[in-house]
């Protein structure tokens, strides 16, 4: 199993450092991240992935938190809700928003009929981010009601038997319970929403680059894999180094609960 | 009461969000003109000429190929695989998690240009078969998470007692431990089926040339303009499996009800 996980990546890292010439070491690769056009990319990435990501955090926990006070009688109602729209395919739906934000799209039609005035949504940074938090939403409510439906309700009651009120509840036990399934969703939604080239290339236009577009280009289009290889390294390291910062906040679980 | 509405009313806001696109692809393939952004009156063509697509139907057949397949093999693999780790120290134990879940954590495109570079390099052809291995891949850690807590619920002495009383390990596992660890193992497959399902990246960079799924075909179109075929398809596709998730869901309620009322019923004798 090793074998396809660890080996690939060990490939991509010995493409990143090596010429395309003749294979021998080299920093070009690397440094390729520090190109204006790059650097720029690289910035709007984490940019627009941390917004996308702090507002999935913000629309699913009161989402999860009402869904655990509804008392479903299985898990798996929710999972199905959430996965379901996944059997539409995802740049099918992707392209659905296309289709809603265009400037004679849905939206704009609805205005006009109103009589008020149009928005100008697609090929803005606003489109893309809209489309991350559609596509990557579940992968946050899913954990963290995972880690919700686990508390036990007598500790909640066992809180407020000893005083405490809704909000200390909830500040003091009801969020550390669920700081797992929220560090889980949150490595869900970032890292895709950080390296995605599918969403920025059907909402934001051909204007908008994100670093997962360089990266496509160099191994679809330039056939640079070198150059590529040597992007994407730096990438990982921007992966590794937000997991890391997460995993501070997350001794006590063993990581695994993503679902 | 002015909370529970303003629950239901966000609920319901949340799932107008992640429905409306999907709504609107509805829409679409029932929609006369060829143009997304008119309604050019209602009609089931797209429906028809569907089925005479034959590209369309070979990437649909592929995609089903490849999904079920690579969901059943990383549902065997991953099985196994969360057993062995089960029996493991800590030590190596959170290694092998922390190897399984690279897949799920690292960047899609980056796991897609591992395996490409990968399959380059040890000069395998890209193809059917290389999309195949690289499906299995990803969606081992799939399985792995949903079976591992089912069997962490398991007694351990249930499996020893079998092989006391005489059971082989084989059929000991096929009659004890599988059993309990089901609900695991079928919902590890059901969402390593959906991931692969829905996997465009991945997809587009290890199948070469000659192999297209449903993702890599609509992302070859998306310029050109999408084939109202398409929505007529993935209309097909959704409806079916709300349909069947709908079924199960009744029936499980049944069985659940049988069961309370089997349990019931002894209580009211006493």
């Amino acid at each position: 199993m090793g074998a396809f996980i660890i080996i690939p990546l060990i490939m991509v890292v010995y493409y990143g450092f090596t010429t395309k010439a003749n294979n021998s070491f080299t920093l070009e690769n690397i440094k390729l991240i520090a190109d204006p056009v790059n650097q720029k990319a690289l910035y709007l990435s984490l940019k627009l992935s941390l917004i996308s990501t702090l507002i999935c955090l913000l629309l699913a926990y009161p989402l999860a938190l009402i869904l655990k006070s509804m008392k479903l009688k299985s898990n798996s109602f929710v999972v199905f809700v959430m996965i379901l729209p996944m059997w539409m395919n995802f740049l099918l739906r992707t392209i659905a928003w296309q289709n809603i934000l265009e400037n004679n799209g849905i939206i704009n039609t609805l205005l006009k009929a109103l009589n008020l005035p149009t928005v100008n949504i697609i090929n803005t940074p606003t489109a893309i981010v809209l489309g991350m938090v559609y596509n990557f939403l579940p992968f946050m409510i899913l954990p963290i009601y995972n880690t919700l439906a686990k508390i036990d309700d007598n500790v909640i009651n066992a809180a407020r038997d000893l005083g405490a009120n809704g909000w200390i509840t909830f500040r003091k036990i009801i969020f550390p319970l669920s700081i797992p399934g929220v560090i889980s969703g949150i490595t869900m939604v970032f890292v895709p929403s950080l390296t995605t080239f599918v969403i920025s290339n059907i909402l934001g236009g051909s204007k908008i680059v994100l670093i997962g577009n360089v990266i496509e280009q160099q191994f679809q289009k330039v056939g640079n894999w070198h150059a590529g290889s040597g992007l994407s390294t730096v990438l990982m390291v921007f992966i590794l180094i937000s997991m890391a910062i997460l995993a501070k906040y997350d001794k006590e679980s063993e990581g695994t609960n993503v679902w | 009461m002015v909370k529970k509405i303003s629950q239901k009313v966000y609920v319901a806001l949340i799932m107008f969000f992640l429905y409306a696109p999907i709504m609107v692809l509805i829409v679409l393939s029932f929609n006369k003109s060829k143009s997304r952004s008119k309604w050019g009156g209602f009609t089931f063509d797209w429906y028809k000429s569907l089925f005479q697509n034959e590209e369309i139907m070979n990437a649909l057949y592929t995609t089903l190929i490849i999904a079920f397949l690579s969901a059943l093999i990383a549902t065997i693999i991953g099985t196994a695989a969360a057993i062995g780790m089960n029996h493991m120290r800590k030590v190596p134990k959170t290694i092998m998690m922390g190897i399984t879940n690279i897949p799920m954590l690292n960047a899609d495109i980056v796991t897609g240009i591992s395996l490409m570079l990968l399959f380059i390099a040890v000069n395998f052809t890209l193809g059917f078969k290389s999309v195949l291995i690289a499906h299995i891949t990803f969606n081992i850690p799939y399985v792995i998470l949903s079976v591992m807590p089912k069997l962490k619920q398991t007694n351990r002495n249930t499996y020893e007692a079998a092989l006391d009383l005489g059971a082989s390990p084989l059929s000991a596992f096929f009659m004890v431990v599988l059993p309990d660890i089901l609900p695991g193992v079928f919902s590890g497959f059901l969402l390593a089926f959906t991931m692969s399902l829905d996997d465009f990246i991945i997809t587009h960079f290890t199948r070469g040339a000659a192999v297209n799924t449903l993702s890599t075909k609509i992302y070859a179109e998306t310029r050109k303009g999408i084939k109202p075929e398409m929505y007529a398809l993935s209309t097909l596709l959704f409806l079916s499996v709300l349909l069947l998730l709908i079924i199960i869901n009744r029936r499980n309620d049944r069985i659940e009800k049988k069961r309370n009322a089997v349990t019931l019923a002894p209580a009211k004798k006493l």
